[in-house]
């Protein structure tokens, strides 16, 4: 037991010197950059087509329905694959293939794909408002468009922010399929130095490391989101900003909104 | 000319027949309270003058207008929704579960109208909607949310909510059905005000028969989507003409 204890190679100092490597560094800002810009891809098309699927208009239900079926139906990768491989094969445009980089590819297609997941989470979002909600606005001569934005929506965020950020955190580290057609993101580029240096565990809790930084300062971002939107709670949900807030200025006690 | 008309309106759900021909008449400034028992046809007749339900067959206007169809060809067509949005926002309706906005105060519920349907600017439409928070007695809690409200603070709020949008016609959907016995008397005290004081045209359906004495020009019992009588109050309520209708007073009296 001892001998095997003695024998651990595992060496802390080379976790500490790849941290903030310039190689990991790149590949963590990568990792940032596309689940940002992927996500709001993913919400945009999420509201937009979970709107289409709540529509009484028969086409954009179908549409919507399509969209997705498909998306949610076939693998993140496969999308990744076809968007990056299939279509400038397709295409087979010379401008189209080089304007379609490894970092823009990541972005549309996981982009996309998260649409299909945050239509589902929108449109159930959207249906738990209470129906009697849409009745007030209609009779107060709200179009249904008027009554949605101002008075369904707005509640139905409530709903749509804990998964979405559940989505979000998927993204951060989903994104690492990327690798696949090349992009270094944060675990490609651990991977790469691995492959010189050998250091396998060294690196991967250098990945590790930097996933869980993203994870945790997303989290605490949307206890914010959720305690903005708890306007008209009896109690606000108490968070660890609002505490800690509560604590430098000495106010105790609940918070009457 | 009547303020309100009704023919001969049917309505069905899939196989159930909710609305079998009712029509009904009310007057500019008159208060008639609609009563029934559960499932006759009262609240889907009253979501049906609005257009929150289309009808199947029949017509009604508002004021001398149909409200969400068109004449055409001799027949009906439904409006197009910016049209019935707009008949819609002359008929104030109220609820039996308040339905006020949470995400809003009072104030907000009560602007909400104006500022988002009429382009009223805000400072003036959150003027006029303090001036209706006073009126159903609640200018303390303008700030307040619907949760931090009680139910029959919630309801008068309601009732400021509808009339901000300055309504021809009021709708009151059981209004005082949900609430806790002791909160009823303050809603039914707004009502009475607004008959009284500003004559609105109100159609009440409702259990409160004392209410209907006090303030309703006629009751009308509506059984199985149908009008069965109809006449002042003191009449339906003291020398029912129809069984059906004895048995049902009896039943809410005792």
């Amino acid at each position: 037991m001892l001998a095997i204890l003695l024998a651990i190679d595992f060496k802390p100092d080379i976790v500490w010197k790849f941290l903030f490597d310039d190689v990991i560094i790149e590949g963590a800002w990568v990792t940032l950059q596309v689940s940002v810009v992927a996500m709001l891809i993913g919400v945009v098309f999420g509201g937009g087509f979970a709107l289409m699927k709540v529509s009484r208009n028969p086409v954009f239900r179908g549409a919507a329905g399509f969209y997705v079926w498909f998306f949610r139906g076939t693998p993140a990768l496969l999308q990744l694959l076809i968007l990056y491989f299939g279509l400038p094969q397709v295409i087979d445009n010379q401008q189209f293939t080089n304007e379609l980089t490894a970092f823009r590819a990541a972005i549309i297609a996981f982009g996309i794909n998260e649409g299909a997941y945050m239509t589902e989470i929108v449109r159930a979002g959207i249906l738990s408002v209470d129906t009697g909600q849409m009745d007030a606005a209609k009779s107060l001569g709200m179009t249904q468009m008027r009554a949605m934005r101002r008075v369904v929506l707005p509640q139905a965020m409530r709903v749509v922010v804990p998964p979405t950020g559940n989505e979000f955190i998927s993204m951060l580290k989903n994104s690492s399929l990327a690798f696949t057609i090349g992009l270094v993101e944060l675990l490609g580029a651990a991977k790469l130095i691995y492959a010189v240096n050998f250091r396998f565990m060294e690196l991967l809790v250098v990945a590790a490391i930097w996933y869980l930084a993203f994870t945790t300062i997303f989290s605490v971002l949307q206890g914010e989101v959720e305690r903005l939107l708890a306007v008209g709670d009896r109690e606000r949900p108490r968070t660890f900003i609002s505490r800690t807030i509560e604590l430098l200025s000495g106010k105790r006690g609940t918070e009457m909104v | 000319m009547a303020m309100l008309s009704v023919v001969d309106a049917h309505k069905r759900y899939g196989r159930v027949e909710v609305l079998r021909g009712i029509s009904l008449e009310v007057a500019k400034g008159q208060v008639v309270v609609i009563v029934g028992p559960s499932g006759s046809g009262k609240s889907t007749l009253l979501r049906c003058i609005n257009h929150l339900e289309p009808l199947d067959s029949g017509r009604i206007s508002v004021d001398g207008e149909l409200v969400g169809y068109r004449e055409k060809d001799g027949g009906l067509a439904e409006d197009r929704e910016p049209e019935i949005a707009r008949k819609r926002a002359a008929i104030g309706m109220v609820f039996q579960r308040f339905n006020l906005f949470p995400h809003l105060t009072a104030l907000g519920n009560v602007a909400a109208g104006p500022v988002w349907v009429k382009g009223t600017p805000r400072e003036k439409a959150e003027g006029e909607a303090k001036a209706l928070l006073d009126r159903v007695g609640l200018s303390a809690k303008a700030e307040n949310y619907p949760s931090q409200l009680s139910g029959g603070q919630q309801q008068r709020v309601a009732i400021a909510r509808a009339l901000a949008m300055q309504p021809k016609l009021m709708l009151f959907d059981e209004p005082t059905s949900a609430l806790d016995p002791e909160l009823v008397g303050e809603v039914l005290e707004v009502m009475k005000s607004l008959a009284r004081e500003m004559h609105m045209t109100m159609v009440v359906v409702t259990h409160e028969i004392g209410f209907a004495r006090d303030v309703a020009d006629r009751a009308v019992f509506v059984d199985e989507g149908r009008v069965l009588e109809e006449g002042p109050p003191s009449q339906v309520f003291d020398a029912p003409q129809h069984e059906r209708t004895r048995e049902f007073l009896g039943m809410i009296r005792a």
